[in-house]
């Protein structure tokens, strides 16, 4: 097996008195779609927000592609090939989706605020260049029909679509979804799950996300972790994890529907 | 008729200024929900410096400008790095609190120091002076002239710079959602840093035209910038088009009023010009609360 993409150990998080988790150990290989699941309250969005350098932990270590994440600063978390979603959506409402998605676009991009502001010549060049892959992006993720309307007026499905493709236009190599389904209709809910499977096979994304949803989680992860009351409590496939009893009565003590 | 075509002329030359200034203030909020009550203190940095380097220190007067433009920019940009990088998330009440005290330092500080250093007092020595010109029976001084242009140069540069460049989309992304922006790769701090220096250098453009000829450089010209207050709510704080619209209705209505109120209302008093825009402000906020292109907060049911 090769360098494993993210390698988590021993990471703990209080506020104040409050333990949000303790000693998480995992690791994500690359290429992979890795899922944390739990209970509400478990710890799996402040886990999130440790890896997206929101929060930071009191021990532990988090390494991304050997590099220690956690001494990165914010701005520099997109430069490293991290792109994250939202649960609320991160999106700009008034910026049109293009626009949206060049965003994502920014850290690759090399000319300064004052050629920029000129705009000319390298600087155009440039633009032209970007303004490009972004439309490519849109048309993988199947929107390019939106790319001039403002986001603010789409619906809430197609702007998940409109997120998913902007981080997947910062070519990243590590992708973190909070929540991505999350008060989807069905429809939606089959939507972005694929266009987020076909960000891993044919974009070779490595996956992390943190998800309520058993049923949205067991058809795409390859591995899951389950957190209750801040501890992982298992970590296995999809199908071993339905069949753990502990995770079984973590869930409202009731057996798992399979069927998803 | 010419004389009204005069009015009209001269209102949209005073509208160019306040859109100015008012664009000023309406970067900053974009950026960061701060208003900038610094912004007159800008305006009276860059008329005294031109005043300087142009009259004393005998630099052409294009130069003067630019050099001022360039050393105003970077104070504003300065200040946000050194000073309100430090109070990131405080109250908002505080960071404007900060902005008073900057406003109070430069006012206090540039006439006295340009005025020990430098002989020539006030005059920017701007190089149109009091000539005129002449269009089909009304009568322009230069100086209204070049305000108008220069005015709408500025403008159309900034509005090219926000809707294309790659810095203009971080700044409206950062001002949309700035945790979302540093997510995506957005220097965040860079971009509220780049909006304090382009609010210094609009205010030099609209500060050297107000010191211009029949006016010179003097300690009350940072009070200019809340003339323009009117015109950024008319328009709406956040919207660098209200800001312009805005400055543009305000410019007229003040120019308007001061050339006709005093032979046709004359029991309104003197100086009602000054009152006329507060007027119309109120006016428009009554049927839009968020002013002309403000936008209201949208939230999903």
């Amino acid at each position: 097996m090769s360098e494993p993409i993210l390698d988590v150990s021993g990471l703990t998080l209080r506020f104040g008195a409050i333990t949000a988790f303790q000693d998480i150990t995992f690791s994500v290989a690359d290429n992979e779609v890795f899922a944390i699941i739990g209970p509400n309250g478990a710890g799996k969005t402040s886990l999130f927000n440790v890896l997206s350098r929101v929060y930071r932990p009191q021990a532990g270590t988090a390494r991304y592609l050997g590099r220690d994440l956690l001494s990165l600063r914010p701005a520099q978390i997109a430069g490293a090939g991290i792109a994250r979603t939202f649960q609320n959506l991160g999106l700009f409402g008034l910026l049109t989706v293009l626009e949206n998605v060049l965003i994502g676009r920014h850290h690759l991009m090399r000319s300064g605020s004052i050629i920029g502001g000129v705009y000319l010549g390298y600087a155009q060049r440039e633009e032209k260049v970007h303004r490009a892959a972004a439309m490519e992006t849109l048309q993988f993720a199947g929107i390019e029909k939106y790319a001039s309307t403002p986001v603010g007026l789409l619906p809430y499905g197609i702007r998940k679509l409109v997120e998913l493709a902007r981080a997947l236009a910062m070519q990243p190599r590590l992708l973190l979804l909070d929540e991505p389904v999350a008060g989807m209709t069905e429809a939606e809910r089959w939507q972005v799950t694929a266009l987020i499977r076909r960000m891993h096979t044919e974009r070779n994304l490595s996956i992390v996300l943190v998800e309520h949803d058993m049923g949205f989680v067991m058809n795409l992860a390859q591995r899951v972790l389950v957190l209750d009351f801040g501890r992982r409590i298992a970590l296995a496939t999809p199908g071993e994890v339905q069949r753990n009893q502990a995770v079984i009565s973590a869930y409202l003590g009731e057996p798992l529907d399979d069927t998803a | 008729m010419t004389e009204f075509l005069e009015f009209l002329f001269n209102g949209i030359a005073l509208g160019g200024i306040y859109a100015l200034i008012a664009l000023g203030f309406t970067v900053i909020y974009r950026a960061s929900s701060v208003i900038n009550f610094a912004q007159g203190s800008f305006l009276l940095l860059g008329a005294y410096l031109v005043a300087w380097l142009h009259v004393d220190k005998g630099l052409p007067f294009a130069v003067s400008v630019l050099i001022a433009i360039a050393v105003t920019a970077s104070v504003g940009a300065l200040f946000q790095i050194g000073v309100l990088r430090r109070v990131t998330g405080q109250q908002v009440f505080t960071i404007v609190m900060i902005t008073i005290g900057l406003n109070v330092v430069l006012t206090a500080l540039v006439p006295a120091a340009i005025s020990s250093i430098g002989q020539s007092g006030s005059d920017i020595g701007d190089p149109w002076g009091s000539s005129t010109l002449g269009i089909g029976g009304v009568t322009l001084t230069y100086v209204k002239v070049w305000t108008v242009i220069t005015t709408l140069f500025v403008l159309l540069l900034f509005f090219l710079f926000d809707r294309y460049s790659r810095y203009g989309l971080a700044m409206r992304a950062t001002a949309s959602d700035e945790e979302a922006a540093l997510a995506v790769g957005v220097p965040t701090r860079r971009v509220n840093a780049l909006a304090w220096g382009i609010a210094g250098a609009v205010a030099v453009v609209g500060g050297f035209f107000l010191a211009g000829f029949p006016s010179r450089a003097d300690p009350v010209l940072g009070l200019a910038s809340l003339r323009a207050f009117p015109a950024i709510i008319l328009g709406g704080l956040e919207s660098p088009t209200g800001a312009v619209v805005g400055g543009m209705i305000i410019g007229v209505v003040e120019e308007l009023t001061a050339g006709y109120q005093p032979n046709h209302a004359s029991w309104l008093g003197t100086n009602f010009y000054i009152v006329a825009p507060y007027l119309v402000m109120i006016l428009v906020l009554m049927v839009k609360p968020y002013g002309l292109f403000g936008q209201r907060p949208v939230e999903r049911a």
